[in-house]
């Protein structure tokens, strides 16, 4: 299929802004996964008085529309408190590009995702944002899960009713944190476990309170 | 300047071509079926088509059912077959893991439908496990289609042996013979083939026309139920000025195959020998670039970190037009089936591209081509994260 870039996205897949990595960022994130097609890496420099981003950087693997909305991502961000670049949202940076094809659309997400990703980081890095071991519910999980996308689907791994059973519970070596325990149906393609698996430690192994997660696969057969 | 390098998708118009249809869609606008002189006029030049195609794979012009394309000719094959024998006791329906989608979602529609589908690995080439085949091959079995040479990734399929195993236990045999029709001498009997798959606009004709060769005598049910034309088994209003462009483009071809082929392998040789040069590149499908082995035009090359829409895009920008294998402008996010199938990772299947070169590419371009290709490839790769990351374990 043929995709009518606009004007804007086809300037910055030419020539993006802020590419490239930061000496000892504050934080650093990858979104995405090389198996999708869609890797972002976001390094972030914060002032640690004025909470302001003072720079931004990315590298993609990723197609001409990853490209460009890392690039207006992170040019929106830039100069901006940490509290109001997470508000920026994918609307907000598809309606920067002039519109992006609807198969494209899963691109400005993942470039939104990453940065409010790396604000959270940062935020429990530094004890901005408590998540205490009360806080880490099954709900929560499971939005953490909707940010785990299949490649052979292309949807998230909660949309597609792959989540059997979250289990959060205290952890035994530690009793100020939580062990998680997530059973997932086998995806269609199961070329694609170790993937979906990797990408979801990915989404949960930074925050403190976790300490031990399990994955495992089960059968479809549950009678 | 542009560069096309996509000759796999579609190719140009043979100016010849062009100048042989004008007056079918211009004063010579009339219906085959027709029993006037104008309808008359038409039907000799559809039958003069018809002549040169059956002619130029060795078969009897009835043998040549002229449809819209190579997808319409697969499924007319395939389900033709199919719903002819419904009644048969043999009901398994091989073919590969390579095919084209006309062929795979045919296979498996009629898998819904209650026949016994297979779906044949093949090597990290490309190349079809004849003894996998061999031991799915049954009087049970019906039907065996497998492409003759791969659109990706040029694989060329020994298919004598092919169908010469099919017809041990009686089985039926079709081939896609869409992209290697014209490049590659084929005869029939020669190759002993049942079905075959044929189109217009890979070898400089127009779109919208293809052919089926029916071996006479083999049931086949029609797609279309209408006014019977094509020996009653393609109905529909003849596309007279395709048909015959068609055939036209069949006689150019028929006619330059050794020379051409010559020609187009010396330019994807060299723009090969070029691209190897990039470092953490590599080729897809077969290695031998033997005119036996992998299509001539064909080259696909996959390079590390860097994912292929991207490359597409940059290229363009740079006048030059090549075709990815990534599915990153799908919905699926899932990379070329026929990639995965020859054992690639997600990741190398996303950053690979195919050059598909033609006759009217030019020596002066493939340096052109290599060049803007290095310069893509080194400028993503600065950008992508991957790279670096996992040097090591590149290819």
């Amino acid at each position: 299929m043929a995709l009518d870039y606009t004007q804007k996205v086809i300037e910055l897949f030419r020539n993006p802004k802020n590419v490239g990595e930061i000496d000892s960022p504050d934080v650093e994130v990858k979104e995405g996964s090389p198996a999708c097609g869609d890797l972002l890496q976001l390094q972030l420099k914060i002032n640690p008085i004025s909470k302001i981003i003072d720079d931004i950087k990315f590298k993609s693997f990723g197609c001409a529309s990853n490209i460009a909305t890392a690039s207006i991502v992170t040019e929106m961000a830039k100069g901006k408190k940490i509290d109001d670049a997470e508000k920026i949202s994918w609307q907000d940076a598809t309606k920067e590009l002039g519109g992006l094809p609807n198969v494209k659309v899963h691109c400005s997400v993942l470039a939104v995702d990453a940065l409010k990703q790396a604000i959270e980081k940062y935020k429990i890095k530094e004890g901005l944002l408590k998540i205490d071991e009360n806080a880490i519910t099954k709900d929560f999980i499971i939005s953490k899960l909707g940010h785990v996308i299949d490649p052979s689907k292309g949807t998230d791994i909660v949309r597609l009713k792959y989540v059997l059973y979250v289990g959060v519970e205290k952890s035994k070596e530690d009793e100020k944190a939580v062990d998680i325990l997530i059973q997932l149906s086998h995806p269609q393609d199961v070329d694609y476990e170790e993937n979906i698996k990797e990408e979801i430690l990915e989404k949960l192994e930074y925050i403190p309170k976790i300490k031990n997660i399990k994955i495992e696969f089960l059968t479809h057969s549950i009678n | 300047m542009k560069i096309y390098a996509d000759n796999a998708s579609t190719t140009k118009l043979d100016p010849c071509v062009l100048e042989e249809m004008l007056p079918f869609l211009k004063e010579d606008f009339g219906n085959p079926s027709s029993l006037h002189s104008k309808g008359l006029f038409a039907q000799r030049a559809v039958d003069k088509a018809r002549l040169i195609i059956s002619e130029s794979i060795g078969v009897n012009p009835e043998e040549i059912i002229f449809t819209s394309g190579a997808t319409e000719s697969d499924n007319l094959a395939i389900k033709g077959i199919a719903y002819a024998n419904k009644d048969s006791t043999r009901k398994k329906i091989i073919t590969t893991k390579i095919e084209h989608d006309a062929v795979l979602k045919t296979f498996e529609q009629l898998s819904l439908e209650g026949f016994e589908t297979v779906f044949l690995n093949v090597d990290k080439e490309g190349f079809v496990k004849l003894d996998e085949l061999k031991k799915e091959l049954t009087e049970k079995t019906l039907l065996v289609s497998i492409i003759h040479a791969n659109n990706e990734i040029g694989t060329i399929q020994d298919i004598k042996t092919i169908s010469e195993l099919c017809h041990k236990v009686g089985a039926i045999f079709h081939t896609d013979a869409t992209q290697s029709y014209t490049k590659i001498p084929i005869n029939i009997k020669d190759l002993n083939i049942d079905l075959m798959t044929m189109n217009a606009h890979k070898l400089h004709g127009p779109k919208g026309v293809g052919a089926l060769y029916i071996k006479e005598g083999l049931k086949i049910k029609p797609l279309f139920g209408g006014g019977g034309q094509e020996f009653k088994i393609r109905s529909g209003t003849y596309n007279v000025a395709g048909i015959v462009g068609f055939g036209k483009a069949v006689e150019i071809q028929t006619k330059q195959i050794e020379k051409n082929s010559d020609y187009i392998k010396s330019l994807r040789d060299e723009l090969y020998q070029k691209l190897s040069k990039i470092e953490n590149s590599k080729i897809n499908g077969p290695t031998d670039l033997s005119k036996e082995k992998r299509l001539v035009n064909n080259l696909n090359i996959r390079f590390s970190g860097i994912e292929g829409e991207a490359m597409l895009f940059r290229l363009d920008d740079l006048g030059i037009m090549v075709s990815t294998a990534s599915a990153c402008s799908s919905q699926s996010l899932k990379p070329s089936h026929v990639l995965m199938a020859c054992g690639l990772s997600h990741e190398q299947a996303h950053g690979s591209l195919r050059f598909s070169l033609s006759k009217f590419n030019h020596p002066s371009e493939i340096p052109i081509i290599a060049t803007a290709v290095e310069k893509v490839v080194t400028d993503l790769r600065k950008l992508s994260p991957l790279v670096g990351l996992r040097k090591q374990k590149v290819n």
